[in-house]
């Protein structure tokens, strides 16, 4: 039956519920156990932020604290992935990838191909996504568009508690190698969520709200700020319609191009920095393969071209905020609020 | 029937002649070939360093696992990788064990326990840690040995995985094959330390080097260290000190070297001359019998030459297979 | 208040439907309205529907604005007769609002229920406090909420349950027996579980046969049977729903497949797919679904045939169809022959319950009579 659960519980039971049925299910990460070696108390942390908390006790041995060597125990994941395992490697923040990145993308993501397709790694890399924690620079970035640029990755990242624990599912079950991005200001958000393992197929996006007059399409955190926003332009009479991309690579372009073809708009809002990111990406899409039904330019509401500052007045700068959706969405229905 | 001195049968003897000699022929042909035009991209040629190949992986079964090297063609041989599909996979044929998708630097069959040459330096370390966490996971009593130069083993990665190889005792092996040259940069430049196995010592490994050009000393050091990692008694490092009768990649002049440092390698360091001549000279093995292994490689070698040329290119269709298992 | 007014509320469709919006105003103000005549077209986020007239009179005041979504119990219509003045109509609506937030506030959500059963556990939904008892027996990867539009109408009459099947809805997902049979033998394990010795069964599709099944096997359990798009009166089968169903993985997929279900395929909103997606993710599901279809309407036709035995009993029988039925031929309605109660509806389909939900109320509240 179905609960209220947190983003962060749900990804605790997806990974309970893999390791049970899969005893090639492992997990390995820094401080992901929490305490190993110390003379204090095991599973100490669970985690930085307490998502693997408890499962120590439950599956001992099979979650691995690693030392601070990202290379050697990411890499490590995916050797033993192609060497028959399924490991859930925990990056703790995406921004890290910097120190492991050749084993994400010239090994996972590439042996399946070089080997003439006899190879399959399916490991699972787990990372903290995003700003909102006046983390600053190197501790909040949206890097989903460095990873759907490198074909052999599948890039996930879920906006609610109920697609966290089936799109995680799913990735432990994939045979390829997954990047799933946790949005850590999601953490806390509930929602109803069955305790049965279910797995959600990656590339269906979600249609969170139905409308008529404008697409609105994000991914993470910005999926709640689309919502916020389209609850803002109702009341001014504009129908808006929410996709959550929900998986970056696959990617539902049928989903998008479908709910153009009934709005005519497209506002895609992106975390991540402005060049090469998936806003440009789904608003190039849309205007190769459904031009002739734009009534307006598509619009990007993204980061800026900086890095994430770090004083609180700044960041909340930074992020899209649900105004500057609506305030896209204007630049498409023009003078008019209402598009009806 | 003579007395065998050797620590190895007459029919091993001879089977890791046939191994060495297979490689020294292949690489031999290869250089030819590549002369010529037909093979496309680069190829780094691994002639010279036969016996390290071949002393380890003599102790090794498809339960093992090892990650190579872009120079990897020897450890791919001696560890049982068809020679037909990987001469295809040189050729960019579709009959070559990646289909023509990896070429010279990314041959794998991981049905013989091979997860692949690599083009990226170092890269092997961490992968061949999760080779042997899933071992030990598994608990089959598989072992993983990573390949890598003297130019790798300063790699990040390398120091990483063996301080992980070392607090998880995982049955893992480091291999350098210390040729005395990162593409043309010495190991005496490059290098801060005399010996890699000063470098093991820093992470709590057992290491030893050996000649590398000796195949008897690189089978009785590697025994040693894979058994002990196969019983549970953790990582270790073997360093063996050989030498490269080609440049670093095919093309390369090779001027870097001292002159005529590859004639006398090859006139006094030559690892099939040196085995030949102790086997012949214990009365273990006749001439006739290596004379005998050499023109059946020989006909091995120009038969998988004449296929892979003869063979399929791949379709466009390839292009864009394999990249998943399902999208 | 008014006794000559009659309210046109919200209704409240299902346990989770806490508001719905108003689409369409299918009679202009001042139409004459009778019971049974359908005023006013409702969506909610799991399925659209049409709110139909309970009273006589005039439609006097059209509240509800299109595209507006209220709560449920609001007041969205009044109907009164003709010589009724504006100036009370207009006072009622007044008072009306303050009366519904009285009572909006003392009204919890009823919720769902589990029970262990020697089948698994079971959900379902109980409602009501009448001497009969009717157990609602929904059909192949249906659950409870099949039943939104009938469970409190029969309520006030009878102690409705309203059970998901194994494999089912919340219930456990492991069939340990996919038959007719298993599902009979769930079925009776659930009704000794909550002690009911003896019930009205009402069954949709698959839900039939089990009702029927059931009827055959344990006669002393079934007051009577209401056989609602049933199978097991006939060898056809849509396989194209059937596999189909079980086959869909995505929105995409399924919404097609779901649009054979109803007269008019608009009635599938997204909210009624995505709900179905999330019941057919569930590890478990695909297993019972394929097992289910494969024992009992394999290749397009069933298995199982009820309509002869149960001719041949004296348990009182109601067979109901939708004339456009593109799931089970609704000429099927006939199969037990004379001895049953047949009507076909006309302008539904298979889920003729919740397309036209009084009519259905209306038939089987007279059934169990």
């Amino acid at each position: 039956m179905a609960r209220m659960i947190s983003y962060k519980q749900a990804i605790n039971e997806a990974l309970d519920l893999e390791m049970r049925r899969d005893p090639t299910v492992i997990l390995l990460g820094e401080d992901i156990v929490g305490g190993a070696g110390a003379p204090g108390e095991m599973d100490a942390w669970g985690g930085v932020l307490g998502v693997t908390k408890g499962l120590h006790a439950k599956h001992g041995n099979r979650l691995m604290d690693t030392p601070l060597s990202e290379s050697a125990y990411i890499g490590a994941a995916i050797g033993a992935a192609a060497c028959g395992m399924r490991p859930v490697a925990e990056l703790m923040f995406l921004d890290f990838m910097g120190v492991c990145f050749d084993q994400i993308f010239n090994q996972a993501a590439k042996f399946k191909y070089m080997f003439g397709g006899k190879a399959k790694t399916p490991v699972v890399i787990r990372a903290m996504v995003g700003a909102g924690f006046r983390a600053a620079a190197q501790h909040s970035q949206m890097l989903t568009p460095l990873f759907t640029h490198i074909p052999g990755l599948k890039v996930v990242c879920p906006s609610n508690a109920y697609d966290a624990k089936g799109l995680l599912i799913q990735a432990i079950r994939d045979d390829d190698p997954v990047i799933f991005c946790e949005h850590k200001a999601l953490y806390g958000s509930e929602a109803d969520v069955p305790e049965e393992s279910y797995a959600i197929p990656f590339g269906e996006a979600n249609i969170v709200r139905d409308g008529r007059d404008v697409t609105l399409v994000g991914y993470g955190l910005t999926v709640p700020r689309a919502l916020t926003a389209a609850d803002t332009l109702a009341r001014s009479g504009v129908s808006a319609e929410v996709i959550d991309l929900r998986t970056l690579s696959p990617i539902d372009w049928d989903t998008v191009i479908e709910s153009v073809e009934n709005t005519g708009r497209l506002v895609v809002i992106d975390e991540a920095n402005p060049r090469c990111s998936i806003a440009t990406d789904v608003a190039a899409y849309v205007a190769q393969n459904a031009f002739g039904a734009l009534k307006a330019a598509p619009q990007m509401v993204t980061a800026p071209h900086t890095p994430v500052p770090f004083s609180p007045v700044l960041e909340d700068l930074y992020i899209p905020s649900a105004d500057a959706i609506v305030a896209a969405v204007h630049k498409t229905t023009g003078p008019v609020k209402s598009a009806a | 029937m003579t007395n065998n001195p050797f620590p190895l049968s007459r029919d091993e003897l001879l089977t890791a002649y046939r191994t060495m000699r297979t490689i020294r022929d292949f690489e031999e042909r290869l250089h030819v070939e590549f002369a010529k035009g037909d093979i496309p991209g680069f190829v780094h040629l691994y002639a010279g360093e036969e016996a390290c190949a071949t002393g380890i992986m003599m102790h090794l079964t498809d339960i093992d696992r090892i990650a190579s090297t872009h120079r990897g063609h020897g450890h791919c041989i001696a560890k049982g990788v068809d020679v037909h599909e990987m001469m295809g996979e040189i050729y960019g044929k579709v009959t070559g064990c990646c289909r023509g998708k990896g070429g010279s630097m990314h041959i794998a069959d991981l049905s013989k326990g091979m997860m692949g040459a690599n083009g990226i330096l170092g890269a092997g370390a961490p992968l061949i840690c999760g080779a042997g966490l899933a071992a030990k996971f598994r608990g089959d009593g598989g072992v993983g040995l990573t390949f890598f130069g003297d130019g790798a083993a300063n790699q990040g990665t390398v120091l990483e995985s063996m301080n992980l190889a070392a607090i998880w005792n995982l049955p893992v092996i480091f291999v350098v094959e210390n040729n005395g040259y990162a593409e043309s940069t010495s190991v005496e430049y490059a290098t801060a330390v005399d010996s890699y196995v000063d470098r093991a010592a820093g992470f709590g490994l057992p290491g030893v080097t050996v000649d590398g050009t000796d195949f008897f000393a690189v089978y009785e050091a590697a025994g040693e260290i894979i058994k002990r990692a196969r019983e549970g008694g953790g990582p270790a490092l073997l360093e063996c000190k050989t030498v490269r009768f080609f440049g670093h990649f095919e093309g390369d002049a090779q001027t870097y070297k001292a002159k005529g440092e590859n004639d006398h390698n090859r006139a006094h360091r030559d690892c099939l001359k040196l085995f030949g001549a102790r086997v012949t000279a214990a009365g273990v093995v006749s001439e006739a019998d290596l004379a005998l292994i050499d023109r059946e490689v020989a006909a091995l070698i120009d038969d998988a030459v004449e296929t892979a040329k003869g063979a399929p290119l791949p379709g466009a269709r390839d292009l864009t297979t394999d990249v998943y298992v399902a999208y | 208040m008014n006794e000559r007014i009659k309210p046109i509320v919200m209704p409240k469709w299902g346990l989770s439907m806490s508001e719905g919006k108003v689409t369409g105003w299918l009679k202009p103000a001042g139409s004459p309205v009778a019971p049974g005549d359908e005023i006013v077209e409702v969506e909610t986020d799991k399925i659209a529907g049409v709110v139909e007239a309970h009273e006589t009179g005039t439609l006097r005041r059209v509240i509800g604005e299109p595209d507006t979504v209220y709560p449920v119990k609001a007041l969205i219509g009044v109907i009164a007769d003709d010589e009724v003045p504006d100036a009370e109509i207009d006072a009622y609506v007044a008072e009306y609002a303050t009366q519904a937030a009285a009572e909006a506030a003392e009204e919890e959500a009823p919720r769902t229920h589990f029970i262990d059963t020697p089948a698994g556990r079971l959900r379902y939904a109980k409602r009501g406090e009448g001497a009969e008892n009717v157990i609602l027996i929904h059909g192949f990867g249906g659950d409870l909420d099949n039943w939104l539009f009938n469970i409190d109408a029969l309520a006030e009459a009878a102690t409705v349950y309203a059970l998901d099947l194994p494999g089912h809805g919340q219930s456990d997902k492991k069939l340990a027996d996919p038959s007719l049979k298993g599902l009979s033998a769930a079925l009776l394990g659930f009704m000794d579980a909550l002690d009911i010795a003896r019930a009205h069964l009402v069954g949709h599709s698959m839900g039939g046969a089990v009702a029927a099944r059931t009827a055959l096997d344990a006669p002393g359990r079934v007051a009577s049977v209401t056989l609602i798009g049933s199978a097991g009166l006939g060898d056809e089968i849509n396989a194209g729903y059937t596999d189909g169903f079980v086959q869909a993985s995505s929105r995409r997929e399924l919404k097609p497949v779901l649009e054979q279900l109803f007269h008019d395929p608009d009635t599938v909103t997204r909210q009624l797919v995505d709900d179905l997606l999330k019941y057919k993710r569930l590890d478990g599901v695909t297993e019972a679904l394929t097992a289910l279809s494969g024992a009992l309407f394999a290749g397009g036709r069933q298995a199982d045939q009820v309509a002869q035995a149960l001719a041949a009993t004296d348990v009182p029988a109601l067979v109901i169809f939708g004339a456009s039925d593109k799931v089970i031929p609704p000429d099927h309605a006939q199969a037990i022959g004379t001895r049953a109660t047949v009507e076909v509806i006309e302008d539904a389909g298979h889920m003729v319950q919740m397309e036209k939900a009084a009519r259905v109320n209306e038939l089987i509240l007279a059934h169990i009579a």
